[in-house]
């Protein structure tokens, strides 16, 4: 363990502080108990299937809190791609 | 006029059940008398931290089903006249508890005590929130670590929606109880400290209960702390926050044990 090692283990209380701060004003924001992710999932999927037909399991969404920035990363596997065309 | 105090926290283990134990005793060594409550149905230990285990013969869901008055289930403290305990059932569920009866045993502590504390289950279901139901302010127990505090959010969430002031729309007094509290270690940045507690929860406090050997010898022999080891720094410190509960205006002491021959203890003046 490096001196720097060290430094960094003392000092895990404003990383606590920091992890906290954020947490809460999401959850504060989200009024306890919501399942923002769960609810985007199922709409985004809906919208798929009405275009295209996707694997349940190819359909991935992340919510990432930040302080200043959330993202929100919607990942969808299209097998293959069958696009009508127009005559 | 009575005043119902529910000791909550969400989080289990952060010192619900020696904090109601050794605030209800302070209480009543100020002259106040008081009746403190066992909401863990199914899981009783206020008997076990106030030394009465023995002494149950009813409990608080025979008094809310009515198969006992309340007088019959009152055990009094032997040591002090003046406080009483109303153990939790340790056999029956806690869906046992109804809303009705909760509200009828209430009205009826409220009409013979100073002071009710309701010591109140970990979690957030119904055994949690029909004790915190019928207060008029809450003391959440809070230790400076990570889960506590975000589920001491949490609970202060559901006070200000699911108590029957909150309902009223009448302000749900909250205080925090900082406890477990070791001094030192804020300091050398390895824990919380009291400020970032209170700006992240934001809720007046009422006191800092040092991390203390007292606290657990009190336990093993169920005996308040504030009754069995008055000198100790944890009983300084719950004897502080009892005055500042009933209104008094106490300086914010960090109270430590002094291991030595010196003294047995020193404060440290802090806000």
């Amino acid at each position: 363990m490096s001196l720097l090692d060290l430094f960094r283990r003392r000092n895990s209380a404003p990383v606590a502080r920091e992890r906290l701060q954020v947490l809460l004003a999401h959850e504060r924001a989200a009024g306890g108990g919501s399942d923002l992710v769960a609810v985007l999932y199922e709409e985004i999927l809906a919208v798929i299937a009405r275009h295209m037909s996707v694997d349940r399991e190819k359909v991935q969404v992340k919510l990432d809190r930040g302080s200043s920035v959330s993202t929100l990363e919607i990942d969808i596997e299209v097998p293959e791609l069958v696009v009508k065309r127009v005559a | 006029m009575a005043k119902v105090i529910v000791v909550t926290s969400g989080k289990g283990g952060v010192g619900k059940t020696t904090s109601t134990a050794a605030l209800g005793a302070a209480l009543a060594q100020l002259g106040q008398s008081v009746v403190v409550v066992d909401f863990d149905v199914g899981l009783r230990n206020l008997d076990l931290v106030m030394g009465a285990e023995r002494r149950v013969v009813f409990d608080l869901i025979n008094v809310v089903q009515g198969d006992a008055k309340l007088a019959q289930a009152l055990i009094r403290d032997k040591r002090l006249e003046n406080l009483s305990l109303l153990p939790a059932s340790q056999t029956r569920d806690k869906d046992a508890l109804t809303a009705e009866g909760v509200a009828r045993v209430v009205a009826e502590l409220r009409e013979k005590f100073d002071w009710v504390l309701c010591d109140s289950p970990a979690g957030i279901e119904t055994g949690a929130t029909l004790a915190m139901r019928h207060a008029d302010a809450a003391v959440v127990v809070t230790n400076p670590e990570v889960s506590s505090v975000r589920d001491s959010d949490r609970i202060i969430g559901l006070l200000d929606a699911k108590t029957l002031r909150a309902e009223k729309g009448e302000r749900m007094e909250k205080h925090l109880l900082l406890t477990r509290y070791d001094a030192a270690r804020p300091a050398r940045g390895e824990m919380l400290k009291t400020e970032d507690v209170l700006e992240i929860l934001s809720i007046p406090l009422l006191g800092i209960i040092p991390e203390s050997e007292e606290v657990l010898r009190s336990s093993n022999v169920g005996t308040p702390v504030t009754l069995g080891s008055p000198a100790s720094a944890a009983a300084r410190a719950y004897m502080d926050a009892a005055k500042r509960l009933a209104g008094e205006t106490v300086a914010m002491t960090v109270w430590a044990d002094r291991k030595g021959l010196i003294g047995k203890w020193f404060g440290r003046k802090v806000a």
